[in-house]
């Protein structure tokens, strides 16, 4: 039977649809995937039905009963729980002060000790493991998930949403986090599991529901569908997964790494004495769990972290002692940082000033300190153009810009520096997959003009895709580096859990 | 196009506050019985349209217009300066120091020698606070307003001591001499220069942030520190160089106090003027092209208050409440919107600017 029936919802905003009479049937006790790329209208969708929006048009049904939802206030007392993308935590707090933060119907002296009893054996339930006592700070990001859904089991949700829920986790939580959210639906809860990943959508959910601009496209039984329908319905055009193999021809070596050692943020030894080389027209893959000293070993390269001990050459001439630019323009390190927000762009200029950021005070972009407008946004229009950014407008702020825009400008930034060497840093994180067929294919098309490129990644598809060879980070170390050919999943596993070369 | 609809709104935004504040200034005005139509007239008629009242105004306005920029500029950088009074002060007493102990020089010379000074005396009382913060990670907002008062009374010890003048009754320097007087715009007024050399300030740092990389250097460090220093931007060096440029601003408000109206360093000179910069700053929206005006109306404001008072009686405090309003209106209106405002903008780069000096140096 139907547990939530979402009937013609019409949302705009201003002139543009947002969700145009979407119709959605959620089973009860199942999980309902809503799939589509970024801007596809699926977390407006949801703030619909948690009452965050008011529908233009159209009902929403639970149980058979229409209900309005004015506010979240609305939606929680209709049983909807909702876990954010981005946790809504106090992380000085401790689990149990964090579940029951805003709990309605307390009285004057809160029983925090009744409540962690009660907590954890909500926990115990549903194997989650979280301990009550222990502060948010000191959880990683799987466990402070489970407190998020916690939150909600625990104001009595019978539908929880989860908006992309696995796009903040590593790959070893993702598969536990799948296993939890089977365990809930065995429960009899009702899930709806935003993502924009084919692989979870197959691997968990009983239904799904595809969205492109607005509207559905498709509602399928997994069971009887196929990634390949679903990524054709979801992006609107036949997607291939085999990128094209141009294949590279590794030449001289342009970058050695030797010795090298580094702090991470909080001053523990990240890389420890690691070495490795990158030759010209070769993709060299960095895999590993998250927080094994992947960052800090593309940071080092870049010169944004000291490095404590080691040297790196590139065509030989050691390169250690040179900082940020000289790295960029003496030794030609082009570098596509993770956090594309906060270190690749500055989300309050438009694409012309962001295209210029490491060129702002040089010729041909500045002469005697005044900024050549006329070139920069010629240049830019040109960029835009070239590397095929969905924009409105040159001047628009590209915090406006989706995530995959946003990559495209970076990378034609980066690109057209003519580096010797690109160094890449999860560059699909958070990206659609007509964004990541651009951002790989990009990267492959580079490597046939002779590029060579480092390319560090915590998900091993997106590795495997591209790189010729795989080098494994554990600990600090590289714990194996593998051809392609021989880069099983299975072997990729082991060293990535630690194992040496040898044993994998 | 955009963004000048934006910097219109903006615009309109603080015009709206100033009508409000206006407004209820004239329910207070009534209060006190008198006509609030004759009362406004007097004052914004005596401020502006009356040659020896615009004068008035011209001399109130240039410590507030270089003040503000002092705030600007550092605000552009993500850093609150609020330290733009103590930099007058010092920048007074290093200008007055020039005027009375270096030997006598041309006048146009020694005049540029003495603005000189005062604007590294401005600067280098704003580099602490910027280096604190820089290097330390040291709040700046605390530092800088805690050392206006370390400013002021250095400057009350100074003309109390080794620079009073001689059996004076009043803590004063000596007074500078005649070939130091900075020239007048309005002929037998007390207007100086100081106004129209504080436009020209805020054109040259409205051009400055719009057409060249030193400017685009500094607002990228506001925008997004982690992004300037992937940039290969000095994040900190710039970060010093704002407060320095900010506090030499500053140094010049004080400089022109003492050269083209007091000729004398008096102990507390300055009646808050540091502090009226900032209203400014907020109310142009931290764009040095709407300074001048902002610092033209509440110069006006101060200029006509007196006038007022002559002219219907109504005590010039009744002014300070009109400002005061004006600062609750304006920062009311800032935050209708914050998240988009210029504010809501600083207030992120503050918090970027943390993180960002979290890092370790590279």
């Amino acid at each position: 039977m139907d547990h939530v029936v979402i009937d013609r919802v019409t949302k705009t905003f201003g002139a543009f649809k947002a969700l145009d009479r979407v119709t959605l049937r959620i089973r009860k006790g199942s999980i309902h995937a809503i799939l589509g790329e970024n801007g596809a209208g699926k977390t407006t969708l949801m703030n619909v039905l948690y009452g965050l929006y008011q529908p233009d048009e159209g009902t929403i049904r639970i149980d058979g009963r229409p209900v309005a939802i004015h506010s979240p206030k609305d939606a929680i007392a209709l049983g909807i729980g909702m876990i954010h993308q981005h946790f809504m935590l106090v992380s000085s707090l401790t689990v149990a002060e964090n579940v029951v933060l805003g709990l309605g119907g307390q009285g004057p002296s809160l029983d925090l000790r009744a409540h962690a009893r009660r907590i954890a054996e909500l926990s115990r339930d549903f194997g989650f493991e979280v301990d009550p006592t222990a502060p948010v700070w000191r959880l990683p990001m799987g466990m402070r998930q489970r407190v998020e859904i916690l939150k909600a089991l625990y104001r009595d949700a019978a539908i929880l949403i989860l908006d992309e829920p696995t796009s903040v986790l590593a790959p070893g939580e993702i598969e536990r986090f799948l296993v939890g959210l089977r365990r809930l639906r065995d429960g009899g809860y009702t899930i709806l599991f935003i993502t924009h990943k084919l692989e979870e959508v197959m691997a968990v959910a009983d239904r799904v529901t595809v969205m492109r601009n607005g509207a559905v496209t498709a509602e399928d039984e997994t069971a009887a569908t196929d990634r390949r329908r679903l990524a054709r319905l979801m992006v609107g055009r036949e997607v291939v997964f085999e990128l094209e193999e141009r294949h590279g021809e590794p030449g001289a070596v342009v970058l050695e790494a030797e010795g090298l050692v580094a702090e991470n943020d909080r001053g523990l030894r990240a890389l420890d004495d690691l070495s490795l080389n990158l030759r010209t027209g070769e993709i060299l893959g960095i895999a590993g769990v998250d927080g094994n000293g992947q960052s800090e070993l593309a940071e080092v390269i870049a010169g944004l972290r000291p490095l404590q001990a080691g040297r790196i050459r590139i065509h030989g001439r050691d390169i250690s002692n040179l900082d940020v630019r000289q790295r960029r323009t003496v030794a030609g390190i082009g570098f596509v940082p993770e956090d594309r927000q906060g270190t690749g762009l500055v989300l309050d200029y438009g694409a012309p000033e962001n295209l210029i950021l490491h060129a702002f005070d040089r010729k041909p972009v500045a002469r005697l300190g005044i900024l050549n407008f006329g070139l920069i946004n010629r240049r830019a229009a040109e960029l835009v153009r070239k590397y095929d950014v969905r924009l409105r407008d040159l001047r628009q702020p590209v915090r406006l810009l989706s995530g995959g825009n946003q990559q495209k400008l970076i990378l034609a930034r980066e690109i057209e520096a003519a580096p010797a060497i690109l160094v890449v840093l999860q560059p699909c994180k958070g990206l659609d997959v007509g964004a990541i067929e651009f951002v790989q294919n990009t990267l492959l098309g580079q490597r046939a003009r002779g590029m060579a490129t480092l390319y560090v990644s915590t998900e091993l598809e997106h590795v495997l895709a591209v790189a010729d060879r795989i080098a494994v980070m554990y600990r600090g170390r590289i714990t194996g580096i593998l051809d392609r050919g021989d880069a099983t999943p299975e072997r990729l596993g082991l060293l990535m859990a630690g194992s040496d070369a040898n044993a994998a | 196009m955009m963004a000048i609809l934006v910097r219109v709104l903006v615009l309109f935004r603080t015009v709206w506050a100033v009508g409000l504040a206006l407004l209820v200034g004239s329910v207070l005005i009534a209060a006190v019985g008198a006509d609030p139509l004759a009362a406004y007239g007097a004052l914004f008629g005596g401020a502006f349209l009356d040659y020896w009242g615009f004068a008035s105004t011209l001399v109130k306005t240039s410590p507030i217009l270089l003040a503000a920029l002092a705030v600007v500029v550092p605000l552009r950088a993500g850093l609150f300066n609020i330290g733009g009074e103590g930099q007058i002060y010092l920048g007074a007493l290093f200008a007055t120091a020039a005027a009375l102990y270096l030997p006598e020089l041309p006048g146009p010379v020694h005049i540029a020698v003495c603005a000189l000074a005062g604007m590294a005396g401005g600067a280098l009382w704003a580099l602490f606070p910027g280096y604190l913060k820089a290097y330390h990670g040291i709040n700046e907002v605390i530092v800088t307003l805690l050392m206006n008062y370390v400013a002021i009374n250095l400057v009350s010890y100074m003309v109390s001591g080794p620079m009073m003048e001689e059996g004076a009754p009043y803590p004063y320097s000596p007074e500078i001499g005649p070939h130091l007087f900075l020239p007048l715009l309005l002929p037998q007024s007390d207007a100086h220069i100081g106004a129209l050399i504080g436009l020209v300030f805020a054109l040259g740092l409205y051009a400055a942030f719009r057409y060249t990389s030193f400017g685009f250097a500094l607002d990228t460090v506001g925008r997004s520190p982690g992004a300037a220093r992937y940039a290969g931007i000095a994040v900190r060096r710039q970060m010093l160089l704002a407060m320095a440029l900010g506090g030499a601003l500053a140094g010049l408000a004080g400089t022109f106090e003492i050269l083209g109206l007091k000729y004398r360093l008096f102990h507390l000179f300055s009646a808050g003027y540091g502090f009226d910069g900032i209203v400014v700053a907020f109310m142009a929206a931290a764009s040095p092209i709407l300074v001048p005006l902002a610092a033209l109306f509440l110069g006006g404001l101060k200029a006509g208050a007196q006038i007022m008072q002559r002219a219907v009686g109504v005590e010039s405090t009744v002014v300070d409440a009109i400002q005061g309003l004006v600062v609750i209106f304006v920062a009311a209106g800032l935050a209708l919107r914050i998240q988009d405002s210029r504010l809501g903008a600083a207030l992120r780069r503050r918090r970027q600017a943390e993180a960002a000096l979290a890092k370790p140096e590279a």
